[in-house]
């Protein structure tokens, strides 16, 4: 299988998106090998401006250029763009709903060896509370492509979160990412698996692991966090009876919470979260980390089966 | 003074009487720093700024971001002078419903370029303004208010960092250095001095001048379009309060608005 970082998938995008569309301009602070910003330096130099380290400086000059009409992607690590910068962030970009599209890389523990200093657990739910912000949570390459340029053709703050590691591709090339719009991948209705990021691949692997001893889920890749598919999350619960979310976040304020908040007031489901215990990363190696922290193909089997217990 | 000082103090005048009615209609707000604040705003606005209020989306317009944004009144005085908006509106400050909020939205209020009141941030966006402005060749200018206590904020440096490395010469800074912050003297609480020293080792041009000297601040303003190479910041000493006799050098006056009776006193002064 394919593996590709949705980092690399974000650096390619700007390029292609910089030829087509001349008001884009890309900001980094000092990462920009890391976010792979450096590719669009390379070929759009007067276009790139590395603010240096200076996270919170790079939000308002975004703010400030997009005042003007320009489109700017403004990107560090996920740590540094929602937590050292979070109220640049809401004040000057959320608050004044100005056209800022936030890409943040090295989300999550898949970080892996720059240890939990580094290993944003928390993103989503920071950018998901604020008014105006959308949040994008990409499952791979092929869908991080899409939903850059579907980010830099719609007007307002974007949130974008990005990975690390490679992950493997889990949507067809002409994959077209839909804002808002929840993505039925797998059906099979004995329990639905919520996933987003990463995750969703693992997801996908449960479900071979499950149908394998007679167990059929639905795997719904929700890429969008906000505005979130209240319409698609609603039907699959209601078909599946029992529900599992996944992700590489906490499991307090991202996609679990979010999922829980739809179901609670529409259509309460047994659910189970899976995600990162309310507890800080560590260093060690990417796929080591996800098997401590439980973000795992068998801890989804694992947690299908706990819920389906519960199965009115 | 000639004919443009002199309309410039005529119009600094009016706006330092609208500041005192709209924060009497308010019961709330800043009048200290809007009133130092004063002979600054209406300089920018009826003598060296290019702005159009048929227009206010214009463009090639000039820029001004109220970087110390808690003095809106300030602001809001000069573009209902400039006529952007009905002086009448001036006393919906702060009012539940009003499109003049306790500091400057740029979302709801005719003429506002940037959005502010959290300290620091204003001075950011205004790089990226002027940056934006020197990437498309346009020749409009950023001019942006600072607060001295202001400048004891982490971003303001990160801006005069990246300022001064772009060399922006379209960008004008103008530190409001009236010397007292809310919790007192700037030099007592947290002392952000030597500031001209400080911008100087910045990258930026600096000129001292007395805030309240409309030939200082129109020379100060003229230096500023000659400096090349450079952003240029304006270091004006002011008087916090300026114009009402009981409210200046007062460091309680930074953020109470005045009662009805304090109110007709200082429109008494400001006759």
């Amino acid at each position: 299988m394919t593996k590709i970082a949705t980092r690399t998938a974000y650096g390619q995008a700007l390029v292609k998106l910089g030829e087509q569309n001349p008001d884009i301009v890309v900001l980094d602070a000092d990462l920009s090998k890391s976010t792979k910003t450096a590719d669009f330096q390379k070929k759009f130099p007067d276009r790139f401006f590395n603010i240096g380290i200076a996270e919170a400086n790079m939000m308002c000059i975004a703010a400030g250029m997009a005042t003007t009409g320009k489109v700017p992607f403004a990107s560090t690590f996920a740590i540094f763009a929602t937590g050292r910068a979070f109220e640049q962030v809401r004040n000057s970009i959320a608050h004044t709903e100005l056209n800022v599209k936030i890409a943040a890389t090295h989300a999550g523990i898949s970080v892996g060896e720059d240890g939990g200093s580094h290993q944003t657990v928390e993103d989503v739910a920071i950018m998901r509370v604020l008014p105006n912000m959308t949040v994008i949570v990409p499952a791979d390459a092929i869908e991080t492509a899409s939903a850059v340029e579907v980010a830099s053709k719609m007007h307002g703050p974007v949130y974008i979160r990005l990975g690390r590691l490679d992950v493997p591709v889990v949507l067809p090339e002409d994959y077209q990412f839909v804002l808002g719009k929840a993505v039925i991948m797998r059906e099979g209705w004995d329990a639905a698996v919520f996933a987003n990021g990463l995750m969703v691949a693992k997801a996908l692997e449960a479900a071979e692991q499950l149908a394998a001893q007679g167990i059929e889920i639905a795997v719904v890749n929700v890429s969008t966090i906000k505005p979130i598919d209240k319409a698609t999350i609603i039907e699959v619960a209601r078909r599946a009876g029992a529900v599992v979310t996944a992700e590489e976040h906490s499991i307090i304020g991202g996609l679990g919470s979010a999922v829980a908040e739809v179901l609670a007031e529409n259509e309460p489901t047994p659910m189970v979260r899976v995600g990162i215990q309310d507890t800080f990363g560590e260093s060690g190696n990417p796929e080591a980390l996800l098997e401590k922290y439980g973000l795992t193909a068998a801890k989804i089997s694992e947690a299908v089966q706990k819920v389906m217990q519960n199965k009115k | 003074m000639d004919n443009n000082m002199q309309q410039i103090a005529v119009r600094a005048k009016e706006m330092r009487r609208q500041i005192i009615r709209m924060l009497a209609s308010a019961k709330s707000g800043h009048p200290g720093g809007s009133l130092s604040a004063a002979d600054i705003v209406a300089t920018l606005y009826f003598s060296e700024m290019k702005v159009d209020p048929a227009q206010k989306d214009w463009p090639e317009r000039d820029r001004f971001v109220l970087s110390k944004g808690h003095a809106a009144p300030v602001l809001y005085a000069a573009l209902a002078e400039k006529g952007f908006f009905p002086k009448e509106d001036l006393l919906s400050l702060r009012h539940l419903g009003s499109y003049l909020q306790g500091h400057p939205d740029m979302l709801l209020t005719p003429g506002v370029d940037m959005s502010t009141g959290s300290l620091g941030h204003g001075i950011s966006a205004s790089v990226g303004m002027a940056l934006a402005g020197r990437l498309d060749k346009k020749d409009f200018r950023v001019y942006t208010l600072l607060g001295d206590g202001e400048c004891e904020e982490g971003l303001v440096w990160e801006a005069a960092m990246a300022a001064g490395y772009y060399k922006l010469d379209n960008l004008v800074g103008i530190v409001d250095h009236n010397g007292l912050q809310i919790d007192g003297p700037i030099v007592e609480v947290m002392s952000p001095e030597p500031l001209d020293q400080k911008w100087q080792s910045f990258g930026w041009h600096v000129i001292k001048i007395d805030g309240h000297d409309y030939a200082a601040i129109l020379g100060a303003l003229a230096e500023a379009r000659v400096t090349k190479g450079k952003p240029t910041m304006i270091i004006a000493k002011t008087i916090k309060g300026k114009g009402v006799s009981f409210m200046e050098n007062q460091v309680g006056w930074h953020g109470n608005a005045p009662n009805q009776e304090q109110a007709a006193q200082a429109l008494a002064e400001l006759e």
